[in-house]
C-alpha cells in the first residue's frame, strides 16, 4: 500500500478520530489548530481555529455536526463541523486532557490535568441543543485519582464512566451518583502510565495502551481482564478493528532519545496483532518518531496514525491485508487453539 | 494604491507582494473532464517580480468502492474553512507516499524467507557460474542476471494507489511573456519516453503474443499468471491510459520460445476470460 503523507501540522500529533460514516478525519496536533481531512483522499477540508495551546483531544457528534476539542490552554471548545466556527467554549481552571461524546451526544465527558495545586478531575457537561443556551455547569465532577486522567469514556448505555491514566489503574465510575464501582488490578493491570484507551466498535470491550510496553483488552462491564499484547517498546496509542479481530497499537521511544538512537531502534511501527491469538501479525512503517495517535476507519478498510514526526499517515489497506491468516506462525510459535477462544 | 507594473523594482515588490495580488487574473479551475484530469491554472509574482502561471494536473478518480452515504456525499462539496481556503494548489499538503509500504508480516522461528521461483527458468543454467555477487534489485534473484537485465522487468510492482504521484507534481512554471515553451513535460511522461527508450528494444522480441479483448481490471500479474503455464514469459505488458491509468484492454506477452507461444495461442485464443472472451495472435510488428 502506498500511504497518503498528510503535512498540515507543524507539530506532533495527539489525537486522531473519524466520524461515524469514516468520511471525515479529524486530527489535533501541539500546534493549535485541530483539523479537519477527506479520509479517502486526504484532502484537508479545513481548520478550526481559536485554541491558544495544544489541543489534546477531540470527539465529534454521530451526524457529524458538532466537533468537541480539548485544549492545553485550559478550554474546552465546541465547533461547527461545516464551517469552522466556534459554538461555545468552557472554561477551566487547568488543561483539558480528554472529551468524549455521550450516546446520543447529549452530555459530554471532560478530564483536565492536575494543575497548580488543583487535582485532576473528570466532569460531565450538557450539551444544549442550541449553542445559544449552552451552560459551562457541570452535570457531574468526579475527584479522587492521583496525576493525569489521560483517557475517559463513556461505559455501555452511558451507566458507567471508564477513566484510565499516569497512575495505571484503570476505574469504572457510576454515572449518576459518581461512586467508584471497579478498579482494575493492581498485579494483573497495567503498571506504568495508561496513555491511550479506545472502544470497539460496539462498545462491549476496550484496549488501553501503557508505557508498560504492553496493551491489554477489558470487557467494558465487568472490567475484566480479557487480552494482553505485549510488545517491545511504550503504547502510546491504540485501536480495536471493526471489521475483523484486529487491534493496532503504535509507540515507541520517548521523544527524547529519538536522535540520539538509530531510526530502527525507535520502533516506530504501528504494529498489527491478532485481536483473539494475542499473536502479532504486521507491522507497518513510516513515521520518524513515535506514533502517538492510531484510528481505524469505521469500515475498517483503512487507518490513519499520526506521529511525532507531524505528519498524518492514512493507509488503505491492500487486499492481502483480509486474508491474514495468524495461526501458522501462532502454532509454530507453540501456541495451542482454545476452542473457547473462538466462542463469543 | 495604484502601482504601474513596468516601474516596479524588487525592493517595492517584497513589501508589497501581497497587495499587488489584484493584479492577476484569477484561479481557473478546469476539468475534471471525462478521463478525470483536472487543470488548476493559477497566477502569481515569482521572486523576481514576473507574473508566473502555474498550471497544476491533477488526476480525480472516484472510488468506486467507497459507497459513500448521503450525507458523506454533501460533506463533499462543502466549502474550505479555516486555513485550508489560502492554500493553492501547489501547498501539497497531501502527499502520497513514493514508498510502497508492505505490512510486514512476522516469520515464524525457523522459517526462511520464500525466494521467488519460477519453473523452467531459461536463466537458471546461466546463473550455475556466476557468483553470488550478482543480485538482481527488481526480482531479487542471485547469480541469475544483472537488474538491467531482468526479466521480470516489467512486472516490477505498479503504482496502484488512486491518486497518481504526488497531486499537483505536474506543477508547471511559464513565463507570461510567451517564450513559446508551452507546459514542462516530466521526461517519464514525455510521449514515448522511456517506452521507445528500453521497451522498443525488447518490443523486437520475437515469439510476442498480442492479446486483446482484455477487461480493465486486468493487470500485468493476471497475464502472467494466465500465460506462464504454457511456459517461460520473458515480457508482460498491459496497455495503460497514461493518463488515466485504466486499461485500454490489451497487451502482449513475450515467450522464451515459440513452440509455447504457439500452444498458447492455440489454447487461449477464443478462451473466456473476466466474462470477455480473449483475443490471442501473433503480434504483428510496428509498421514503423
Amino acid at each position: 500500500m502506498r500511504p497518503i503523507l498528510m503535512k498540515g501540522h507543524e507539530r506532533p500529533l495527539t489525537f486522531l478520530k473519524y466520524n461515524r460514516e469514516g468520511d471525515l478525519l479529524f486530527s489535533c496536533a501541539k500546534d493549535h489548530n485541530p483539523t479537519v481531512w477527506f479520509a479517502d483522499n486526504g484532502e484537508r477540508l479545513g481548520t478550526y481555529r481559536g485554541h491558544n495551546g495544544a489541543v489534546w483531544c477531540c470527539d465529534v457528534s454521530r451526524d457529524s455536526t458538532r466537533l468537541i476539542t480539548g485544549s492545553a490552554d485550559q478550554t474546552v471548545k465546541l465547533w461547527n463541523v461545516q464551517t469552522g466556527a466556534q459554538l461555545y467554549s468552557f472554561n477551566f481552571d487547568s488543561p483539558a486532557r480528554s472529551v468524549d461524546f455521550s450516546v446520543g451526544d447529549k452530555l459530554v465527558l471532560i478530564t483536565t490535568d492536575p494543575f497548580m495545586g488543583l487535582p485532576s478531575t473528570i466532569q460531565v457537561k450538557q450539551i444544549a441543543r442550541d449553542p445559544n443556551e449552552q451552560s459551562s455547569e457541570s452535570v457531574l465532577t468526579i475527584k479522587g485519582p492521583q496525576g493525569r486522567i489521560n483517557r475517559a469514556t463513556w461505559g455501555p448505555l452511558n451507566k458507567t464512566i471508564i477513566s484510565a491514566g499516569e497512575d495505571a489503574v484503570v476505574r469504572v465510575w457510576d454515572t449518576e451518583t459518581g461512586q467508584l464501582l471497579k478498579e482494575s488490578d493492581k498485579e494483573t493491570g497495567h503498571q506504568k502510565t495508561v496513555t491511550s484507551l479506545s472502544k470497539s466498535a460496539d462498545g462491549s470491550h476496550f484496549l488501553t495502551g501503557s508505557l508498560d510496553k504492553s496493551a491489554k483488552l477489558w470487557d467494558a462491564r465487568t472490567l475484566t481482564l480479557i487480552k494482553t499484547y505485549v510488545t517491545e517498546r511504550p503504547v502510546n496509542a491504540c485501536a480495536i478493528s471493526p471489521l475483523l479481530d484486529h487491534v493496532v497499537i503504535g509507540g515507541g521511544q520517548e521523544a527524547v532519545h529519538v536522535t540520539t538512537t538509530d531510526r530502527r531502534a525507535g520502533k516506530f511501527e504501528a504494529k498489527f496483532f491478532h485481536k483473539i491469538l494475542q499473536e502479532e501479525i504486521g507491522g507497518v512503517k513510516g513515521h520518524f518518531g513515535p506514533i502517538n495517535a492510531l484510528a481505524f476507519n469505521p469500515d475498517g478498510r483503512s487507518f490513519s496514525s499520526g506521529g511525532e514526526d507531524g505528519y498524518v499517515r492514512l493507509h488503505h489497506f491492500d487486499p492481502d491485508y483480509f486474508n491474514i491468516d495468524p495461526i501458522p506462525v501462532f502454532l509454530a510459535r507453540g501456541g495451542t487453539l482454545k476452542n473457547e477462544d473462538f466462542v463469543a | 494604491m495604484a502601482v504601474d507594473m513596468g516601474k516596479l523594482r524588487w525592493g517595492e515588490l517584497e513589501d508589497d507582494a501581497e497587495d499587488l495580488d489584484f493584479l492577476l487574473p484569477p484561479r481557473v479551475v478546469v476539468g475534471p473532464d471525462e478521463k478525470g484530469v483536472k487543470k488548476v491554472i493559477e497566477y502569481r509574482f515569482d521572486d523576481e517580480g514576473n507574473k508566473v502561471r502555474v498550471t497544476t494536473t491533477t488526476r480525480v478518480r472516484n472510488l468506486t468502492r467507497a459507497r459513500l452515504s448521503k450525507r458523506a456525499l454533501e460533506r463533499r462539496s462543502w466549502p474550505k474553512f479555516g486555513d485550508a481556503v489560502q492554500e493553492d494548489a501547489g501547498a501539497r499538503l497531501t502527499m502520497v507516499s513514493t514508498e510502497e509500504i508492505l505490512l510486514e508480516r512476522p516469520r515464524a522461528p525457523g522459517s526462511k524467507a520464500e525466494e521467488p521461483k519460477v519453473a523452467g527458468d531459461p536463466f537458471a543454467a546461466m546463473g550455475k557460474a556466476g557468483a553470488v555477487l550478482m543480485v538482481c534489485r527488481t526480482c531479487g534473484k542471485k547469480g541469475d542476471h544483472w537488474t538491467s537485465k531482468c526479466p521480470y522487468k516489467d512486472l516490477a510492482p505498479q503504482t496502484d494507489s488512486f491518486i497518481d504521484k504526488p497531486p499537483g507534481a505536474e506543477g508547471a512554471a511559464a513565463s507570461p511573456a510567451g517564450t513559446g515553451k508551452g507546459t514542462y513535460v516530466p521526461p517519464s511522461m514525455r510521449a514515448g519516453a522511456e517506452r521507445s527508450g528500453t521497451e522498443m528494444r525488447r518490443r523486437n522480441d520475437e515469439n510476442s503474443v498480442r492479446v486483446t479483448n482484455l477487461s480493465e481490471d486486468t493487470r500485468e500479474p493476471d497475464l502472467l499468471e494466465l500465460f506462464r503455464t504454457f511456459g517461460p514469459v520473458t515480457r508482460v505488458y498491459v496497455a495503460v491510459d497514461q493518463k488515466t491509468g485504466v486499461s485500454r484492454g490489451f497487451g502482449f506477452v513475450n515467450f522464451v520460445n515459440r513452440e509455447d507461444a504457439e500452444r498458447a495461442i492455440n489454447k487461449l485464443n477464443g478462451y473466456g476470460y473476466d466474462n470477455l472472451i480473449l483475443r490471442v495472435e501473433w503480434a504483428t510488428p510496428r509498421p514503423n
